[in-house]
């Protein structure tokens, strides 16, 4: 029987990923949380970025999770780890959105048109981010649903690769597309989300912020 | 080498990865200096970029981790239950059932919708709360952990604790803490 890293005096969190791979992939199921535990909060919001819906990216996110178990020995060193769990949990996601289809009401802007030359609309000048503008609820509320009004393929890529920070070779493998797919439909993410919140984040959402202390948050 | 606004956009991507050539990158430089429009847009992108890339951005659920960890162990695990673990869980499962005993005798709901948290102690029956349909937890105006404001419905305590729903962790913490 095979035993656990605890048992032979090492702790889990002293060995090295490849390490766990390897003792995970040799039989010891008690350091797979180990081993993904670094990635969870990556898995889940690559699911949500795809289902939009907390409860659907909790459930792909732990589908995702088992699977790799489930495969874990098919896992070549090759790639990163955390590429290839995300790579599980895109597909996971996408396979149960394909299953909702019926469901989900897509953004207009959703439209597999990559040609032509993507002009700025917006030229307000945004230059600084306050550094406390995360915190607040209200400001990540606009970038989620900023992000949430992206296309499908633009939305992807750009949490793949700005949000996941996979590298484009990364991000292209992942979602079975070319490399160079990858920097058009990026260029597109981030000028249309520059777009759609450089009006507010330049000037009225955050001034607004310095007023908002006696409002409802909700 | 002079570029126009238009090369400009279709590289800014690029510009900021560090994806492009040296004469092209000392030829975007030149234009963002003299270029007010292009410079926005440049700022802006950055903006965004550190924005998103930024891990609060991300709100993962309450207990994920915890959920997550479970849901493992029983998927790993499945046959693992030895005969001492398996009187540890009808022990634990005879406290539960005991636990409900008295949360039904308090008039507290008997079906929580959370397997890992407290029914709460005193809370004003009349007291306005609100809940999500399919939520577990139920909150006071203004909590930090209300995520998604579109489904909310405003109920009395007294109804939410019937309907199952428990006390947030975060606004009802007082509840939560308070000794019977």
């Amino acid at each position: 029987m095979q035993e656990s890293a605890t048992s032979l005096g090492h702790p889990a969190g002293q060995l090295s990923e490849a390490e766990l791979v390897r003792r995970v992939q040799d039989g010891d199921a008690d350091l797979f949380y180990e081993l993904v535990r670094p990635y969870e909060r990556r898995v889940y919001s690559a699911a949500f970025a795809i289902l939009r819906n907390s409860a659907d990216a909790e459930d792909a996110a732990q589908e995702a999770i088992l699977k790799a178990f489930r495969y874990i020995k098919q896992f070549r060193e090759e790639a990163r780890f955390s590429t290839w769990l995300i790579q599980i949990a895109v597909n996971e996601a996408r396979m149960r959105r394909r299953k909702n289809h019926a469901d989900v009401m897509e953004p207009i802007a959703d439209r597999p048109d990559e040609g032509g030359n993507y002009v700025p609309r917006d030229f307000a000048d945004w230059r600084e981010i306050p550094s406390e503008t995360l915190e607040r609820k209200e400001i990540r509320e606009k970038l989620t649903e900023a992000l949430a009004s992206l296309g499908e393929i633009y939305r992807e890529v750009f949490v793949l690769r700005d949000m996941q920070h996979l590298s484009i070779e990364e991000t292209a493998e992942a979602l079975k597309i070319s490399a160079a797919s990858v920097k058009t439909r990026l260029l597109r993410a981030r000028l249309m989300l520059r777009d759609l919140l450089a009006p507010g984040l330049g000037g009225p959402w955050i001034s607004r912020m310095s007023f908002g202390k006696g409002t409802k948050t909700w | 080498m002079v570029v126009k606004c238009e090369e400009v956009w279709r590289e800014i991507s690029n510009y900021l990865d560090g994806d492009v050539d040296v004469g092209l990158r000392a030829a975007m430089d030149e234009h963002f200096l003299g270029c007010k429009r292009c410079s926005a847009v440049l700022a802006g992108t950055r903006n965004v970029v550190e924005l998103y890339g930024d891990e609060r951005m991300v709100e993962v659920p309450l207990g994920f981790g915890y959920r997550l960890q479970r849901r493992l162990d029983e998927n790993t695990h499945p046959t693992r239950r030895t005969f001492f673990g398996w009187m540890v869980a009808a022990a634990a499962a005879m406290l539960v059932a005991g636990s409900f005993e008295v949360a039904r005798s308090s008039g507290i709901g008997r079906n929580l919708r959370s397997e890992h948290a407290q029914p709460g102690k005193r809370v004003p029956p009349d007291m306005m709360v609100l809940i999500y349909p399919d939520g577990k937890t139920f909150h006071v105006a203004g909590c930090t952990y209300i995520l998604d404001k579109t489904h909310l419905r405003s109920v009395a305590a007294r109804e939410a604790l019937r309907e199952g729903y428990v006390p947030c962790v975060r606004c009802m913490k007082k509840y939560l803490n308070e000794r019977a």
